[in-house]
């Protein structure tokens, strides 16, 4: 399984970054999941923090997991770190397969672990308040769905 | 031992990292010893229920044991993705 993992800043080209996870021919299905800012009321910056090392290990910690789970021919994630305003792309995961159950399947469960297991936060701006974000135990209740 | 902060952990410490060699065995008796550094510490640490860690980049729980050379890593529970 090919497994691409980057923690950066730059913005992301979703056709690059599947046409990378296709070009061994392999994959007969691909399923990718783009997370972007919300708007929500007065919200102007949205800054993302993580843990460098850890981020890394833990999502391969995770992609490694799914491989084991569905057969996979790759896996790219890139995660967005610094200051991102609203409608701006923060994380994405692309999954190939030969088949799209599995590429439907591990897509979901890796964005689902990633909300609890990946260690980045996020702080947001409005007007000269600034907050962080709070952990949802939705998404702790998404992830446990798939079992230990 | 290296100490690492993340997010509202760092700032209501005020640094981000920072090297100890506290007589301690565990990841809590290590939380006890870090509240009783100053008004800041206890602050952070206030909540437990707030604070997760990681030792070595791990994921940890309370009783994990340490030894000098660990990397310990207090954050609040993650919010990426």
């Amino acid at each position: 399984m090919q497994t691409r993992i980057r923690i950066q800043r730059e913005d992301f080209d979703l056709n690059r970054e599947v046409a990378d996870l296709t070009a061994n021919g392999e994959a007969g299905a691909v399923s990718s999941f783009t997370g972007h800012v919300r708007k929500e009321g007065n919200l102007s910056t949205l800054t993302l923090e993580h843990y460098p090392h850890m981020t890394e290990a833990e999502i391969a910690r995770l992609v490694a997991e799914a491989g084991t789970r569905w057969p996979l021919t790759g896996v790219t994630v890139v995660h967005r770190v610094g200051s991102l305003k609203p409608g701006d792309r923060i994380v994405l995961v692309a999954v190939a397969s030969q088949h799209r159950h599995a590429a439907f399947q591990a897509c979901e469960f890796l964005m689902d672990y990633l909300k609890t297991q990946a260690p980045f936060w996020k702080e947001e701006a409005r007007g000269e308040q600034h907050h962080w974000v709070e952990h949802r135990n939705s998404d702790d209740d998404a992830a446990k769905r798939w079992g230990s | 031992m290296n100490l690492l902060y993340f997010a509202w952990v760092r700032q209501k410490i005020g640094k981000s990292e920072e090297q100890l060699t506290p007589p301690v065995e565990d990841v809590a008796s290590l939380i006890a010893h870090l509240k009783n550094l100053g008004p800041n510490y206890a602050d952070a640490f206030a909540d437990l229920s707030r604070i997760r860690v990681a030792v070595n980049q791990r994921h940890a729980g309370l009783d994990v044991k340490l030894g000098p050379q660990d990397e310990v890593a207090f954050f609040p529970p993650v919010t990426g993705g």
